[in-house]
């Protein structure tokens, strides 16, 4: 793959790794944006990694734009070989799909939609060959999700579904943007899946819900205390479907600081993945349940 | 002391210069839309550039003091007022207990910066008392200010009264504005007859321009380069493999209406970018109303650094002329 230099204004250098998507091209951006961090290259104050690029702010008072482009270059060649193993988390999220929130939301933007006879759910089951809602759902919450950005708004995570290219969910998003999405949507655009962590503006399809906050600038939620941010990239996400009495209890259990969501810690290695794609899926479940 | 806010203007949010350290978690640097005004304003009264202050766009709060304090108003035209009687803008004015500030008519300018001497002194958040309101996080409880909130100040000197920013250093826009752009990131997306049209268009503020991206209308539509889409970016000839966003970069959804990120800016996202604005006309942006006519200007990275020297060199006369 072949990677591409170019200056956000003067205070940014942005490196696209691969105009695709893969999970090769999150490991080398990974692996490029943490090279950058560990270099200590002065002038450099933020790095931020994306799916299959990532953005260095610096001062340019400091250091030359020509100069931070020669030393970010010059680790190129190391992130490659850099072997593609992270230590990361499995966590498990409860998913109330076709919840009465979302659905009223997406009732009221409708005419923003593709399909305005539908719903989100309908459309997505339909356009991805699935034959019913429950058989979208059962695929959605069946393999595991891999977190390979974190942004657009506070603590929204961006998922990428860990199968086979063919077996990967793909929906547009909406034809015009909503102006409102409730807080914790589970939506999804393109290939990725994502939760809102705000309420606030959105163009993925929407379907369902989590119970379980994500950012808490209040820090009182009981796995949030040490930071407001819940997601980090590598995380490794798997939905698990809930009814309306579940999601009702795991909010009161939210409001009481009751409740922990199931994480485990696993190492997730890039090449035994591609090589036994639902045989590393189930290795890494088996973990989140304690096997 | 405190400031009893009687009336909260349009939005109007506690700003200081920001909380750098927070995009790769999608949360912005926020801060100031307009800063040289920001430090200007802190400057004036006595405070560290990197107060808090409070930041108004298109119409002034109504405040209340309980102590006596020093204020400036920078940034907008907009005629502070304390009891009725009219103050300059760029010059510190005191405040007496009891006595009450409002505002004017904005005369042009889109956002006045309000600094009280001792700075607005509400908790900070990972290390700014800047207001993200989507997050609900920093500045006042997280949100814009709202009738019958009760503003702490520090305690600040009343030394500096009529101190005042010289003329020839307060920066307004143009008209037309002109906001120099540094071509790149995704500029190869759309064909050379687009991307000559881009800059010869005159373009107008769209109504749809806040603290986290500025739209513009009226310019010709941009034309893409056939590809194939990649895979993971959406169908649409304007989508790419969602990416991180610089602040100042302009996107172009479906090749109609660029949006400039600004302070509040989402940290990324699907659609593809033409450039950025550089860091030397950001603070320009701010000030700029709906249906002002504007021009992007194209510049070399030179152009854009020797720009931000000239940047440099005024906020060093200014802090010459006022500490």
């Amino acid at each position: 793959m072949t990677i591409r230099y170019t200056f956000g204004g003067d205070e940014h250098l942005f490196v696209e790794c691969n105009e695709e998507m893969s999970l090769e091209a999150f490991f080398t951006s990974l692996s490029m944006a943490k090279g950058v961090r560990e270099s200590g290259i002065k002038g450099v104050t933020e790095i931020c990694p994306a799916n299959a690029s990532f953005q260095i702010k610096f001062n340019p008072d400091i250091i030359h734009p020509d100069d931070i482009l020669k030393e970010v270059k010059a680790i190129e060649g190391a992130a490659a070989r850099a072997e593609p193993i992270l230590k990361t988390r499995i966590v498990e999220i409860p998913v109330f799909y076709n919840d009465p929130w979302t659905h009223e939301t997406l009732m009221r933007f409708r005419e923003r939609h593709q399909d305005p006879a539908g719903t989100d759910l309908d459309y997505a089951a339909r356009i991805n060959d699935y034959g019913s809602v429950e058989d979208f759902v059962g695929a959605h919450s069946g393999s595991p999700w891999f977190v390979s950005m974190v942004g657009f708004v506070a603590g929204l995570p961006f998922m990428y579904q860990m199968v086979e290219r063919k077996r990967q969910i793909q929906v547009p998003k909406y034809l015009r943007p909503r102006t409102d999405t409730p807080k914790l949507t589970v939506g999804h655009g393109g290939c990725f899946g994502c939760i809102y962590s705000v309420r606030g503006a959105g163009g993925y399809q929407m379907f369902g819900i989590t119970p379980m906050p994500i950012f808490d600038p209040t820090q009182t939620t009981s796995y949030l205390r040490d930071f407001m941010v819940f997601f980090r990239p590598g995380d490794i996400v798997k939905f698990k479907p809930i009814d309306r009495d579940a999601y009702d209890q795991a909010v009161e259990d939210v409001e009481k600081g009751r409740f922990a969501p199931p994480i485990r810690e696993v190492n997730f290695d890039l090449g035994e993945f591609q090589k036994d794609m639902d045989g590393t899926n189930a290795r890494l479940e088996g973990m989140l349940h304690g096997h | 002391m405190a400031i009893k806010v009687l009336h909260h203007g349009l939005a109007t949010t506690v700003q200081d210069l920001g909380r750098p350290g927070y995009f790769h978690l999608g949360i912005p640097v926020g801060g100031a839309m307009d800063r040289f005004a920001m430090r200007a304003a802190n400057l004036l009264v006595g405070n560290d550039e990197g107060a808090a202050g409070l930041e108004a766009v298109f119409i002034g709060p109504k405040l209340e003091f309980t102590e006596d304090a020093l204020v400036a108003v920078t940034g907008a035209d907009m005629p502070a007022k304390v009891d009725g009687v009219p103050q300059p803008g760029w010059t510190a004015f005191k405040v007496k207990s009891g006595q009450t500030l409002t505002f004017d008519f904005l005369k042009s300018g889109a956002r006045i910066c309000i600094a009280v001497s001792g700075g607005i002194d509400v908790p900070e958040a990972l290390g700014s008392r800047s207001t993200y309101p989507i997050g609900a996080l920093g500045g006042y409880k997280g949100r814009p200010l709202a009738a019958g909130d009760v503003l702490p100040v520090g305690k600040g000197s009343l030394a500096s009264e009529g101190k005042t920013v010289d003329e020839d250093l307060r920066r307004k826009p143009d008209m037309p504005a002109e906001l120099r752009v540094l071509p790149g990131l995704y500029w190869h997306r759309v064909t050379e007859e687009s991307q000559e049209n881009f800059f010869a268009d005159e373009w107008k503020v769209a109504n749809e321009a806040d603290r986290m991206g500025y739209r513009f209308k009226g310019g010709r539509t941009l034309d893409f380069v056939d590809r194939e889409q990649p895979f993971g970016a959406g169908s649409d000839p304007s989508n790419i493999v969602d990416s991180c966003y610089p602040y100042g970069s302009i996107q172009v959804p479906g090749g109609t209406e660029p949006i400039i990120l600004h302070r509040d800016a989402v940290s990324g996202g699907g659609y593809f970018m033409v450039g950025t604005v550089i860091s030397a006309d950001m603070d320009l942006i701010g000030q700029l109303q709906p249906h002002t006519p504007t021009r992007f200007v194209k510049v070399t990275m030179e152009a854009a650094l020797a720009a931000r020297e000239e940047r440099r060199a005024g906020l060093a006369r200014l802090r010459e002329a006022l500490t």
